[in-house]
């Protein structure tokens, strides 16, 4: 009983705060919506037993994921969304993929519902943190090693693209510049001279 | 007496939609990828529901991957959006438009 | 009826847990602002507040109704919902690791059956902590990163000049040394086993060093280092410091909002005091006390309890020590020290505690 009570508190804190994130134009108000959407799926991540993913998920997501995009909407001031003007067949195509997606939706949950299933397993021992780490670092230990490469790309990539030239590469650039420059006078007032 | 799975994919479904349907009406690239973002949340909670109700811990490893690639997404993909503002002032989608014609 | 008493009575007793511990941290919070002000005046040769009551020991109280009866300014072109949420963020993110702290051993040699209508049967143990959950550590990590939000919303939305730079810089400071804490959380949570706060003070119980300030001492420094910096205190306080930034992301707040700011400051504190104390110190653990008091009675748990927030105030005191004697990192003195120095080293720490951990292991 106080399972399902929490479960429909935090779905539909989680509705309501995905349906709000849409919804605003102001990209800042969407970024505070969907760090509630995080907290709320947090939230029913414990109630399902999974503690350490409920935690890494309050860390990983809503702590620095989020923290980077509003660093981000607010180094670059940006402004509300445009509203479709040219582009109204967006209306259409997005209402009827919403409404495909919603009828599949539908469909899944009346099939699993009527779908013979097993009961619950109460020894809830797989998602304490000891469990997941024996699992990563001995069956799944060649993806974790995978994404650990990827995290590095995903920090080399970061700094080159965040590059600027910088100062005693541009005085290079303009010396090299105002050399030619000075060549090129030389040699002209040298044949003007004669 | 928990929910039972059917009711996780159903959250998990209803905020996928929300979040494709976002992907499509946002036009600045900052709201498209929080939308993103919602979809790889939908899934990843179905990935939990089915970790709890068959006991396998299969489900919570693939989330520690996705939430990883998430991040790694984030990362580089914030970063294209800062280039793309420092060269154009502006970051909407529609001005991306150099190859067109 | 009966049944219906005894299916509400864990509810009962975890929120009536909740309110004595809120209430503890906030007593604990206003004093510390109180001795703040007396200890920074002892070392600066004057004696700090002594009007209000003896020694100003009411002096937290005649703040609380200043800043209530203060007029409160709202800016004009401020973003008001953004300008009225971010205290709230950065206060309810201070509080929130407190229904993890151990705050005592548990106790187990009381009789239960005493209480009316049969409440108490079944039940033997009376953990001290409001939740005891698996991964406490990651979730105090976790709350603090959240953290960053109240200050980031709050330099934004009070749209001035300050105000973003200000909020903008702790931001940036808050997140670079995040990593650092976590890294340097990691050798203890090696050394112990486990990410539950209860089970890393039993470790060190077992460990022959009984503190993990003795194996973990690298640790140990580069958490206080980062402590000092994801606290905005001094010396890493220049996005708040008054000759550089006006007050940096709260010039804007006034009135109760800025008391908010100012309390999720202290209570922030307090958290990382708390963790430095359980992670390093042994938490409630009094070497000895066994031997004097049975464990896991009440005299035992009170003695712990008082040793407990012996050491975290010993930490408090430490922070304000600090805050009157050194001075001030200038901004890219911060970063740099941050990411060039603090994190290698706390990685350092971690690599050589895995080397350890093995050799001992096999």
């Amino acid at each position: 009983m106080a399972e399902k009570v929490l479960f429909f508190l935090f779905a539909g804190l989680a509705i309501a705060s995905a349906i709000s994130m849409v919804y605003h134009k102001n990209p800042l108000y969407s970024a505070i919506s969907l760090v509630g959407v995080f907290i709320s799926l947090s939230c029913i991540y414990v109630t399902l037993a999974a503690p350490f993913i409920a935690a890494v998920q309050i860390l990983i997501y809503a702590g620095a994921i989020m923290v980077l995009v509003v660093f981000v909407i607010m180094l670059l001031n940006l402004d509300e969304d445009k509203p479709l003007n040219s582009l109204r067949y967006l209306y259409a195509l997005g209402g009827g993929l919403g409404i495909v997606l919603l009828a599949q939706t539908f469909f899944i949950f009346y099939a699993v519902l009527h779908a013979p299933n097993h009961d619950v397993n109460e020894a809830e021992t797989v998602g304490k943190t000891l469990s997941i780490g024996a699992a990563m670092y001995t069956e799944y230990l060649l993806p974790v090693e995978i994404v650990g490469v990827l995290l590095l790309m995903a920090i080399i990539g970061g700094v080159i693209l965040s590059r600027r030239l910088r100062e005693p590469q541009l005085e290079l650039v303009v010396d090299n510049e105002l050399q030619k420059r000075n060549e090129a006078k030389e040699i002209g007032e040298y044949r003007t001279n004669f | 007496m928990e929910p039972s799975l059917a009711s996780y994919l159903a959250l998990s479904g209803i905020l996928f939609t929300i979040g494709s349907v976002g992907v499509i009406f946002k036009r600045n690239a900052i709201g498209m990828f929080m939308c993103i973002e919602l979809m790889l949340n939908a899934v990843n909670l179905t990935f939990v529901a089915f970790s709890r109700y068959y006991a396998d811990v299969t489900g919570q490893l693939f989330v520690f991957m996705v939430m990883s690639v998430a991040a790694a997404e984030a990362a580089v993909g914030l970063g294209i959006i800062i280039t793309f503002f420092r060269n154009r002032q502006s970051v909407d989608v529609d001005d991306a438009s150099i190859l067109k014609n | 009826m009966e049944s219906a008493l005894k299916t509400a009575f864990p509810y009962v007793v975890v929120a009536v847990g909740c309110l004595i511990a809120f209430q503890g941290v906030l007593m604990i919070v206003a004093y510390t602002v109180l001795a703040e002000r007396k200890v920074l005046g002892w070392i600066q040769g004057r004696i700090g507040p002594n009007r209000v009551g003896p020694w100003g020991l009411l002096q937290p109280f005649a703040d609380l109704l200043k800043f209530i009866f203060k007029e409160d300014l709202v800016p004009d072109k401020s973003t008001k919902f953004v300008y009225f949420l971010a205290p709230l963020v950065a206060l309810t993110c201070a509080l929130l690791p407190m229904v993890v702290y151990p705050f005592g051993p548990a106790i187990t040699t009381v009789d239960w059956s005493f209480l009316p209508w049969g409440l108490g049967d079944g039940y033997h143990v009376l953990p001290l902590t409001i939740a005891q959950i698996d991964v406490g550590v990651l979730f105090v990590l976790g709350i603090t990163s959240v953290g960053v939000y109240g200050i980031a919303l709050a330099g934004w939305s009070s749209n001035s000049k300050y105000s973003l730079m200000g909020g903008l810089r702790s931001s940036a400071q808050m997140i670079s040394y995040e990593l650092a804490m976590g890294a340097s959380v990691l050798g203890v949570v090696m050394l112990a086993g486990s990410l539950d706060l209860n089970s890393i003070i039993y470790a060190q119980i077992r460990s022959p060093f009984k503190w993990y300030i003795i194996p973990q001492f690298i640790g140990f420094v580069v958490f206080l280092i980062a402590a000092f910096a994801e606290t905005n205190r001094v010396p890493f306080d220049l996005p708040e410091a008054e000759t550089e930034l006006v007050a940096g992301f709260h010039t804007e707040y006034s009135a109760l909002k800025f008391a908010l700011f100012f309390m999720a400051e202290y209570v922030n504190m307090f958290t990382v005091s708390v963790m430095c104390t359980v992670l390093f110190l042994g938490g409630w653990y009094v070497p000895g006390l066994g031997h004097i008091f049975e464990p896991g009675s009440i005299p035992y748990a009170i003695v712990s309890h008082i040793v407990f927030i012996g050491k975290i105030c010993a930490f408090l005191f430490f922070y304000i020590w600090v805050r009157g004697t050194l001075p001030r990192f200038r901004f890219d003195q911060l970063m740099n020290f941050g990411w060039k120095f603090l994190l290698p080293l706390a990685l350092l720490n971690v690599i050589a505690t895995i080397v350890v951990v093995y050799f001992l292991n096999r």
